[in-house]
């Protein structure tokens, strides 16, 4: 381990604060989807820098099972946005407002 | 010093990525600088030995995942999207608590560190490979490894049948 761990802490930190400025930031409904995307790869980040500093291979299965959720939640994701855009023709978070009082 | 600068170039391309996904107008643009982001991640994977995640992360964020991305974008057709609208509060708001968890994480990861367990590290040389990965997978996460095989057949039938048809 040449590289101290706080650099990619840092590094992920900032990943993942990008994420969060996509998803608040964005209304486009695909956008959001893909911020989450990046602030999931950020956690695994970390989490692979975690593993390999403590020796314990554990984070790297944590990761692998991040990645299958992540495709998971990918997929179900999309499948919404494409009923949702179905039914308004859009995809600007703006314009879905059935939840909204 | 190949591999602090290995880390530094890998480091800002992601970050540049992540800006790019996050400023681009074009969805698709947007899809493409995330897949910038997503293969330098997996070659940070690398700088820290851990090449069966990386490879992983190449076939399923670059590969899998960011394809169906592009697929819904195109099939979607959002060819023209509404400009953004002026500065809102809302976006201000947004903005500042962008800055709040950035803050609050680098801080973290600056001083909360030497908290940490020492401990020894153990054949670092083999720590990613995929058999050091899969001996654990098999035996101590079996039943986690099978559970997530279920969520996935779930989720594949339940996001065919979401976009399947329109609903009643």
């Amino acid at each position: 381990m040449e590289i101290a761990l706080s650099w990619y802490l840092t590094l992920a930190a900032v990943l993942f604060a990008i994420g969060v400025a996509g998803v608040l930031l964005r209304s486009n409904l695909i956008i959001i989807l893909m911020s989450v995307e990046l602030m999931l790869n950020a956690v695994n980040v970390t989490l692979v820098a975690f593993s390999q500093s403590m020796g314990d291979v554990s984070g790297q299965i944590l990761v692998f099972f991040v990645m299958s959720v992540a495709a998971a939640e990918a997929a179900i994701g999309l499948a919404i946005v494409i009923a949702i855009f179905r039914n308004k023709l859009s995809v600007d978070i703006n314009d879905f407002n059935l939840f909204k009082w | 010093m190949l591999a602090e600068s290995l880390f530094v170039m890998l480091g800002t391309l992601s970050v540049i990525g992540a800006l790019g996904m996050l400023i681009a107008r074009n969805p698709v643009s947007s899809a493409l600088w995330l897949i910038l982001t997503l293969f330098c991640v997996a070659g940070l994977y690398l700088t820290l030995s851990a090449e069966f995640i990386a490879v992983v992360q190449v076939l399923v964020y670059a590969g899998a995942i960011m394809v169906l991305f592009l697929f819904v974008i195109m099939l979607l057709n959002l060819g023209t999207m509404p400009t953004m609208k002026g500065v809102g509060w809302k976006k201000a708001v947004g903005f500042v608590l962008c800055v709040v968890v950035l803050t609050q994480l680098v801080l973290i990861g600056a001083t909360g560190l030497d908290l940490l367990p020492a401990t020894e590290v153990v054949d670092v040389a083999n720590a990613g490979s995929a058999t050091t990965i899969a001996k654990s997978l098999f035996t101590r996460y079996a039943l986690a490894f099978e559970v997530i095989g279920i969520l996935l057949l779930v989720a594949t039938i339940g996001a065919v049948m979401l976009a399947k048809r329109r609903f009643a």
